[in-house]
């Protein structure tokens, strides 16, 4: 387990690993919204939180086909599947090594793009905070959808068809946090929603993952 | 344990290919299936290997005594020879990696990209593998593609050693290898019947 994923993040890494691929999307995303919306800080303070959101939330989608296509494409997916290895360990560990290559770097950039949004002072603990805990969330739900057109050529649009709407609780809730956190408002009940959603999905579409794959792979 | 397969039937995309299939593989043999392209070899590999269930029929012996080597190799082209071994060698219990890159020539290649390697190197690095896997029954799928003579006398050397030490090793191949302990098993003989198409079984 602890070797498939320090593989997977040693690849993603490397050239044309894919890392940083999400990263400069989130940036791109952030930094038109300015130059779309126009300048007054405002309007940019008020969407800011849901702005960050969506383009996290993007960015993520960006580099989820990447998550299983590598592998089945080299073979190496089959190889695993006949190895020691639990196929509900394999997608989890997929799963988190997407997370850490993609996820986190976006949690940590969040805040710094905060600014550029001119996002108000009290709201970057919570957007932190409902980033960290929603994204994990987006990397299972994304490994789920992954595996279900896993063997597809060109599986990508497919693939955000499925996942936009698994998105869509995550998004509302994770948004809301965020808003609130940045109007200074108690937060408790979209937190607590967000992270029944993330821990649910933890949970539970490992093995709904490892179910389609075993399928796919026949 | 041998493994054994008894009235085996097994299906490619939902049409039978192969059914009555009956053979048995004690350790220190070697069973090497011929048949025409498209005869469902590759298909009853996969199903000895448990990547796929069969139709019908019982498989013993199987599961986690099974190392399989596809068509393709299952290498990353940004790692080098040796991370590639590596990995494999610690997903399947952390065995050394130096016999099986020595009994394969690939000594000099260690910190080679797997991407800048030949067709025939790569196939080189995917079959020490099965040895880093200590896994008793072999499971190849036309293992001498894109190997030169020389390979494939080193690759012949490796399932003699193999066998020896009392694995066994199921290969599709169309080269003889001069192994002694081979038997040739012809799927011709066993190919399905044409039959009312089944319906898709794999949601229910």
């Amino acid at each position: 387990m602890i070797a498939l994923l320090t593989r997977d993040l040693q690849l993603a890494v490397r050239a044309g690993g894919g890392f940083g691929l999400g990263l400069a999307f989130f940036l791109i995303v952030t930094v038109l919204v300015p130059f779309g919306v126009g300048p007054e800080t405002g309007l940019l303070a008020r969407i800011a939180p849901g702005m960050l959101w969506i383009g996290a939330l993007l960015a993520c989608l960006l580099s989820l086909d990447r998550i299983l296509a590598l592998d089945w494409e080299d073979g190496s997916l089959d190889l695993l599947a006949t190895a020691p290895l639990p196929m509900e360990g394999i997608v989890s560990v997929k799963a988190l090594a997407h997370w850490i290559t993609t996820g986190l770097p976006l949690v940590l950039l969040a805040p710094v793009l905060g600014v550029l949004l001119s996002l108000p002072m009290q709201g970057y603990l919570w957007l932190v905070v409902s980033l960290a805990l929603g994204t994990p969330a987006l990397s299972v739900i994304g490994t789920f959808g992954a595996a279900l057109t896993v063997g597809l050529k060109r599986g990508g649009l497919l693939l955000s068809l499925l996942v936009l709407p698994l998105y869509v609780p995550t998004l509302i809730f994770g948004a809301e946090v965020a808003r609130r956190g940045a109007g200074g408002l108690a937060v408790e009940t979209p937190l607590l929603m967000l992270a029944g959603i993330s821990f649910g999905a933890i949970a539970l579409l490992p093995f709904a993952s490892a179910a389609v794959l075993r399928i796919n792979l026949r | 344990m041998d493994l054994r397969v008894t009235d085996l039937a097994v299906a490619r995309g939902g049409v039978p290919v192969l059914e009555g299939l009956n053979f048995a593989l004690q350790g220190g043999r070697a069973l090497v299936l011929r048949g025409p392209n498209g005869s469902g070899k590759t298909t009853l590999l996969r199903t000895v290997a448990g990547l796929q269930p069969p139709l019908s029929g019982s498989l013993t012996g199987a599961g986690e005594r099974i190392a399989y080597a596809a068509h393709a190799d299952g290498l990353k082209a940004m790692q080098t020879v040796r991370e590639n071994l590596g990995f494999w060698a610690r997903v399947f219990g952390g065995r050394d990696i130096a016999p099986a890159l020595a009994a394969f020539d690939l000594g000099a290649l260690q910190e080679r990209p797997a991407g800048t390697l030949s067709a025939g190197q790569k196939r080189r690095l995917g079959l020490a593998r099965l040895m880093v896997t200590g896994r008793p029954v072999w499971v190849l799928d036309e293992p001498t593609v894109s190997l030169d003579a020389a390979s494939v006398a080193l690759f012949a050397d490796a399932v003699r050693a193999h066998l020896a030490a009392g694995g066994a090793a199921l290969m599709a191949t169309h080269i003889d290898l001069g192994l002694d302990e081979a038997e040739i098993f012809d799927v011709t003989n066993c190919r399905a019947r044409p039959r009312a198409a089944l319906q898709d079984e794999a949601f229910l």
